[in-house]
């Protein structure tokens, strides 16, 4: 009888990821709870979704990146646990589990413990405003940029938490680093950023991605990339990403061969894996935004795509982006610090700057031919200049060697 | 120093003076690494991985790793060894440890009673078997030696020390047919040599008795001629 | 430390047990992922900038000389394959050449040849994974380590067919080698030979274009020619600054001086001249190998009257130098008429090296004395001894 009183609601493909909340939603208006109950019910149903399905990304990303660059370095990769080595996270998992848990002496054990716990949780606040799908919009908020950056900041507090609460001095030159770098690299990051809010005029991250929905000729999508002042602001927010998410070759707070592991090197066990963690939703957050600004979201990257789920396509795009930043690890050394200051300083805000204007031009001129003909060259020369400085002043002098003939 | 000839950069390296654009050596490398990983997948020699446990590489015969003694017909009585301590004192680590056999009257058997061999401590330098003037110590090649006992099961005794020449025949052909030939040789050297001896010994003899017995003849006939003098 | 008027930084140094606010006192080392072995640095930093740095060895000694005093010459042999454990048979050859020296020993011509094959290949060896060991202190997650590995191993597997080992050969012997050419071994090396060229293209490409490699590597760790040549630097060090010293063609030893090779100079010697200046090292390394294996004659792999047991030099002195990969690797030996040496000295390349390690790194950042440590390319084994 009852239920009949509240019918399940239907649901499709595109809104799968809907089904625990709905699940929920459904089992407590069936044993009548308040309003109140359901809603909160379904928000806590929702973002136990995105948590666990970030978490199984993780587990999958620290399998994927070992295999992927062990074939870049012409090997293996885990391949004993399970099939593939599919169940070497699990393995991991265990293994850190059961490894002593080592608070040094001279540790502040408070912040010493509160570190690794803080570096998880802005990492899943900011992915919780994703737009992971058409209909999966875990907290459509309407400042999600806003709340995005300024929760992702949080990182940096932990990092330097660990630094210093870890009483040790490799620690503290690693948190030191991070603090720079982080701050530095968060500049260029959003300054990129700032010309997607202005074509699109919100800071709600579904409206960016509803506004990249069409396609030029009817194939090329309109995605921000494909924009001259996109496509720079791309590149930069790229490379800034690297840097935000501490991965080579700006992976310096956790230089192993410098400074062993940075503000991680006195930690040991679940500690550790905590950091791991956050790291790699930090990773999935910062990697995500990238796609929702500049790759069009969950939009297909093709017309006649347009029947698979949405959310199939931000994570296609996401895996594409983390395979890239798995190719660079595997391949490029890491930088000195003074070149990383001076990399974004010099070259990325500067850079970052110009995209604003562009923007703006882009808007002004109706986005049409006429915009490719003025924003183009904003941005080209800049960067031929940028581009001739280097070459005479910061690019590495060239060599000649000789022959002794004796 | 003299005279110097300058040379181009390598061709890798962007020539002195040329506009490069920045990042393009760094798209070189993503190129490079990029080919290793798809070429990983089917080219043999970018991906040399053996995996272990269930395939092996091709080991060289000629590869060393501990040494063993080797046995001619029974372990037993069959060893080459004589129990001369010339590996014991060459030995650089000082892994080897020689004790004698002797009999109840404390006369060598020119054989190991005790001949101990610590793996923990055997660097394989392979010394013992080249210094060996018996054809009698070799270098195994055998890698698998892990154990969980770290004392006993480290220190090699005769009993697993003590291997068949079939088994060096087996490890190493040519070097165990060579070492076969010369001891072949050297025994049937040996054996004339006894035959020799023996024939020699045998010919001693015979000339002994024979020089006895003539000498019995003569003492009889002058016996003989003594009784004739004396009858006569 | 050789003191210099040209020193780039100066600042107010810390002793030992004084405290400042400002500098900060690190051990980099003994575990330390980047130090190479069990060797330490204790660094000053100001920020990240070195003040002091004074380096601490000694972690890995295992008393080589002495012991190889209470020994017979063969066996401190194999001891030589432990100093510096990734080109064992350059170490090889530097103790039998100078005892070959002391007692007078001929060397028949093919056992040279040998030896310079497995001389020449050993040096690929060496330069090969510096290559992927300096990356490796680069930051790089170990791709070029791994392509050096991969092609490393190739010489290692003809090692193994030659000498019975892969690393640790104890191959050489007073008068010649243990052993002669297995079957087919020449074949298989100038097939190694011939394909190590393609991959030293694919590594250079990898490697010497990269724009942060060349950031990180050019003018750092560079000395002027004086301070090295008064630091007794040699080696591959050496000749990145430019100065033409080669004990291949200065003192030629062996059959070297049959050979058509050249010796490559770098201009500045910062640590990215020391990387160019192996690589161009390796190709001439090819090119004698090449001269080597096709004129390989046959004959005695040892002198015939060598001998193995008992060997007695006469009472004398002798002190022997190669070019080793790392530079000049030299044994100086007093006989006194026994079976063991009186005196057993070495001079190894890594050490002397090693000393001006402060002068090149004050200045710089801590992530620079890494590089410029791994720059110098030492093995902890040959330093400590």
């Amino acid at each position: 009888m009852i239920f009949a009183t509240v019918p399940f609601p239907s649901f499709t493909l595109e809104s799968l990821p809907q089904l625990p909340k709905l699940l929920v939603e459904w089992l407590l208006m069936l044993v009548g709870a308040p309003d109140w109950l359901v809603s909160i019910g379904g928000t806590a149903a929702m973002a136990g979704t995105v948590v666990g399905v970030f978490l199984s990304a993780f587990a999958l990303l620290s399998l994927v990146e070992r295999k992927t660059l062990a074939r870049i370095q012409n090997r293996l990769g885990p391949n004993r646990a399970g099939w593939f080595g599919i169940l070497q996270p699990v393995a991991d998992g265990i293994k850190m589990l059961t490894k002593e848990d080592i608070v040094p002496t001279k540790a502040e054990w408070l912040l010493h413990l509160a570190a690794p716990i803080l570096i998880v949780v802005p990492s899943i606040l900011a992915l919780g405003v994703m737009p992971l799908g058409r209909e999966w919009v875990p907290v459509n908020m309407e400042l999600g940029l806003l709340f995005f950056f300024s929760v992702g900041a949080l990182t940096e507090l932990s990092v330097f938490m660990a630094g210093w609460a870890s009483g040790s001095k490799f620690p503290m030159l690693g948190a030191m680093r991070a603090i720079s770098q982080m701050v530095s690299y968060e500049l260029p990051l959003i300054i990129s950023a700032l010309g997607v809010i202005m074509v699109t005029g919100s800071l709600r991250l579904s409206d960016i991605v509803v506004h990249q929905g069409d396609f030029y000729f009817g194939f090329i999508p309109k995605w921000n990339l494909f924009t001259p002042w996109g496509f720079a602001a791309g590149l930069i927010f790229y490379i800034a990403s690297i840097a935000e998410a501490n991965r080579c070759p700006f992976d310096l707070p956790e230089g192993e061969s410098e400074i062993v592991a940075g503000h991680m090197t006195e930690y040991s066990g679940f500690k550790y894996a905590l950091f791991f963690m956050g790291e790699y939703l930090g990773l999935f957050a910062i990697a995500g935004l990238g796609v929702t600004l500049f790759l069009g979201g969950w939009q297909a990257p093709l017309p006649f795509l347009g029947w698979v789920p949405t959310w199939i396509w931000f994570f296609a795009k996401l895996a594409v982006i983390i395979m890239s930043y798995l190719w660079i690890r595997g391949t490029f050394p890491r930088v000195r610090i003074d070149q990383l200051m001076r990399f974004a300083w010099l070259c990325l805000i500067p850079m970052a700057l110009l995209t604003i204007p562009a923007a703006a031009l882009w808007v002004f001129t109706g986005k049409g031919i006429v915009s490719w003909v003025v924003t183009v060259p904003l941005l080209l020369i800049p960067w031929v200049i940028l581009t001739i400085l280097f070459n005479k002043r910061l690019a590495p002098a060239t060599r000649t060697y000789t022959f002794a003939d004796s | 120093m003299s005279a110097e000839k300058t040379i181009d950069r390598l061709p890798a390296v962007p020539k002195p003076g040329r506009w490069i654009m920045p990042g393009l050596g760094l798209i070189q490398g993503l190129v490079i690494s990029g080919k290793n990983a798809i070429q990983s997948y089917y080219k043999k020699d970018r991906m040399t991985t053996i995996q272990y446990p269930e395939q092996r590489a091709v080991i060289s015969p000629n590869f060393r790793n501990f040494p063993f003694l080797c046995y001619d017909d029974d372990a037993a009585t069959g060893l080459r060894c004589t129990a001369c301590s010339i590996c014991e004192n060459e030995c650089p680590p000082q892994c080897i440890y020689i004790v004698l056999d002797r009999d109840e009257n404390g006369k060598s058997l020119k054989r190991p009673k005790v001949f101990d061999i610590d793996i923990s401590v055997c660097m394989n330098c392979g010394i013992c078997a080249e210094v060996c003037p018996f054809d009698s110590i070799y270098m195994d090649g055998e890698y698998e030696m892990s154990t969980d006992d770290r004392f006993g099961g480290l220190m090699l005794g005769l009993d697993r020390l003590a291997k068949s020449a079939e088994y060096h025949m087996k490890l190493r052909p040519e070097e165990a047919s060579a070492v076969m030939a010369k001891r072949k040789a050297e025994e049937e050297k040996k054996a004339a040599a006894a035959a020799a001896k023996a024939a020699k010994a045998k010919a001693d003899l015979e000339a002994k008795a024979k020089a006895a017995a003539e000498a019995k003849a003569a003492e009889e006939a002058q016996a003989a001629t003594e009784e004739k003098g004396e009858s006569a | 430390m050789i003191s210099d008027s040209s020193m780039p930084y100066s600042a107010p140094t810390l002793e030992p047990g004084e405290d400042d606010d400002q500098l900060l006192r690190v051990s980099l080392g003994p575990q330390h992922p980047s130090t190479h072995g069990v060797f330490r640095m204790n660094v000053v930093l100001d920020g990240e900038t070195v003040v002091s740095l004074k380096s601490v060895f000694g972690y890995l000694h295992r008393n080589h000389e002495k012991l190889a005093e209470n020994m017979t010459y063969l066996s401190s042999m194999p001891y030589t394959d432990r100093l510096d454990y990734i080109c064992p048979l350059t170490n090889n050859w530097a103790l039998a050449h100078a005892v070959e020296k002391l007692a007078g020993i001929e060397v028949p011509e093919r056992a040279e040849f040998i030896r310079v094959i497995t001389a020449e290949l050993t040096r690929l060896i060496n330069h090969t994974a510096f290559m992927g060991f300096i990356l490796g202190d680069m930051g790089a997650w170990g791709s070029a380590l791994m392509y050096a590995f991969r092609e490393r191993e190739k010489i290692l597997d003809l090692f193994e067919d030659l000498t019975g080992a892969r690393m640790m050969s104890n191959f050489m012997r007073y008068g010649g080698c243990r052993n002669d050419l297995p079957a087919g071994w020449a074949d298989r090396c100038s097939i190694v030979v011939n394909d190590y060229g393609p991959f030293l293209d694919e590594l250079e490409k990898f490697l010497v274009g990269n724009e942060i490699l060349l950031a990180r590597t050019q003018d750092v760790g560079q000395l002027p020619q004086k301070t090295l040549i008064n630091g007794g630097i040699t080696g591959p060090m050496l000749r990145a600054a430019g100065v033409n010293y080669d004990i291949r063609k200065v003192e030629p030893y062996g059959i070297y001086d049959r050979f058509d090779f050249r010796i490559p100079l770098g201009a500045k010697g910062d640590c990215y001249d020391r990387i160019m200046i192996r690589f161009l090292e390796m190709r001439e390394s090819l090119k004698i190998l090449r001269q080597a294996l096709d004129q390989l004659p046959a004959g005695d792999y040892i002198h015939p009257k060598a001998k193995i047991r008992n060997f007695k030099p006469p009472v004398g002195e002798a002190y022997a130098r190669i070019e080793g990969p790392k530079g000049e690797l030299g044994f100086h030996l007093i006989s006194d008429g026994t079976v063991n040496p009186f005196r057993y000295r070495i001079r190894p390349p890594s050490f002397i090296n090693l000393t001006l390690l402060e002068d090149m790194c004050l200045g710089l950042d801590l992530a620079d004395v890494v590089i410029i440590l791994g720059s110098v390319d030492i093995v902890l084994g040959e330093v400590d001894r």
